[in-house]
């Protein structure tokens, strides 16, 4: 298939039950595809649910209507509906999820941080050291790092690590939130054509960047989140 | 992926006379899965780990648990005797206070080694070799072997727990406030142990907690209780950023930052 993610009529409200139960309509009517090779990156202004649209395909987010279809080893599994298990297989052998912050583990090397993925899929601790090696540096994350947790690294640096984890694997999907946000100019273009790269392997990419440069050269095409805002849509 | 799950939970309830311990929870355990039971005091959630484990006959409802021959029992028809070497090898139960899941006037080495005699092994030069081996995995020096627990320290001794519950390939572990009792920097060790473990021997587990931040770390999915009833459950990234029920949002409201 060469569509591996549908979303359709996706719609999300949040209720704050300790702020005397009032709703928050998120977004409505989400509504798009992602091509396998292309990268769609979602536009708009701050606030207007751009994380929150990818915190629902990752499953961090309740669905509250719609579906999310995404193909995983030949079938379509819809991860508005699925149950835990299936979307952590998913998480661990078709999606990808490159987050703003990276969650640190005590004592957990930046080595390991970036080789995790890899050996939660089977490889051997060589193979996923080796690869995770290989990213590190063309990150230039300092060697003198790699064997540091990262709790203590700068935000730039924590970035670096948190990338490397995220394409290390070959997941057909990837979402990315703002991956570039704390980065300077050359680690920048290192991103973009890893990228790229992902992009010419067939991976289908969904991000969010408000580097205009970055996402001038990544971008195959920009979907404008305003038009899912309820907001508009009652106006 | 196994698509048959390890443990399934059908309407179990538990009453104290006319008190409520846990009422009407259902659920499956998958093997490799790590499900956290999180909720203050009093919400049932060390009922329902008893209920589970059968250290406590639940008033009504069904425990099913699949034996390595690939049938389901109900835990409650087993005998005693089946059930308590079912506790004794297939599964590992791991106390809040280490001294309830140890023998404080035995060695380490033995504490680890009794398990082991309990599946059969007879050899003492293989018990000693291994129960080294897993005293090193839980970072216990070698040269301790021979010391009792109550010379250790409440850390080591948790590891210790852990190492004694382990050292028989269990598939199926229960944990009650792993961490309740350490300090901050010898819990994060304890973590990072318990979390590689569950990882690289694919272990199943149940863990009770009332901290989310070690319900983050460790665990797939995660049940939220609240008197007695499952209020809430999904996986553990959406429970913590995404709670819906009024009392879970009270909960993941209520961490403190640092």
């Amino acid at each position: 298939m060469a569509t591996p993610l549908v979303v359709s009529e996706v719609a999300k409200t949040f209720t704050m039950h300790l702020r005397d139960g009032i709703t928050l309509p998120v977004v409505t009517g989400v509504s798009f595809s992602v091509k396998r090779g292309e990268c769609v990156v979602l536009g708009g202004p701050s606030g207007v649910g751009k994380s929150s649209i990818l915190k629902m395909l990752y499953g961090n987010y309740a669905v509250d209507a719609g579906q999310i279809l995404i193909e995983h080893h030949g079938h379509l599994v819809d991860l508005a509906s699925a149950a835990p298990r299936a979307v952590l297989e998913v998480r661990r052998d078709t999606l990808g999820y490159v987050s703003q912050f990276l969650r640190v583990v005590p004592r957990v090397s930046a080595l390991d941080v970036v080789a995790e993925p890899l050996l939660a899929r089977g490889a051997s601790q060589d193979d996923a050291r080796e690869k995770a090696s290989d990213l590190l540096a063309k990150l230039n994350l300092p060697r003198e790092l790699w064997q540091l947790p990262p709790a203590t690294f700068s935000g730039g640096e924590q970035q670096r690590v948190n990338i490397a984890r995220g394409f290390i694997t070959d997941h057909a999907v990837l979402l990315l939130d703002e991956p570039t946000a704390s980065l300077d100019a050359k680690n920048r273009r290192v991103v973009v054509e890893m990228i790229a790269a992902k992009k010419a392997e067939g991976v289908a990419l969904l991000g969010i960047f408000h580097d205009e440069e970055v996402r001038d050269a990544v971008a195959d095409r920009i979907l404008d989140v305003s038009a899912f805002s309820p907001r508009k849509a009652a106006a | 992926m196994t698509t048959v799950p390890l443990l399934k939970v059908n309407g179990v309830s538990k009453f104290y006379g006319g008190r409520v311990g846990c009422r009407n929870v259902s659920f499956e355990l998958w093997p490799g899965e790590v499900l956290a039971i999180v909720g203050e005091s009093g919400s049932g959630k060390t009922t329902l780990l008893s209920c589970l484990s059968t250290r406590l006959m639940p008033t009504s409802g069904v425990v099913e648990y699949r034996m390595r021959d690939g049938q389901y029992r109900d835990l409650a028809r087993m005998g005693e005797a089946e059930r308590r070497f079912l506790m004794r090898t297939d599964w590992g139960f791991v106390h809040q206070n280490p001294a309830d899941g140890l023998r404080m006037a035995v060695s380490a080495g033995a504490n680890v080694g009794e398990r082991l005699m309990a599946v059969g092994d007879r050899h003492y030069g293989n018990i000693r070799a291994t129960a080294i081996d897993w005293l090193r995995r839980v970072e216990i020096e070698e040269d301790r072997i021979d010391d009792q627990p109550r010379a250790f320290s409440g850390g080591m001794r948790q590891r210790l727990q852990i190492a004694r519950n382990l050292v028989t390939s269990p598939r199926l572990v229960f944990m009650d406030e792993p961490t309740g009792g350490l300090d901050v920097s010898v819990q994060a060790r304890l973590l990072d142990l318990v979390r590689g473990l569950v990882h690289d021997l694919g272990l199943a587990a149940i863990i009770v907690t009332h901290d989310l931040a070690v319900a983050r770390l460790l665990s797939h999915r995660m049940m939220v209780m609240k008197d007695g009833l499952v209020i809430e459950q999904g996986l553990t990234d959406r429970v913590l950023d995404d709670p819906r029920e009024p009392y879970t949002q009270l909960l993941v409201s209520s961490i403190l930052q640092v």
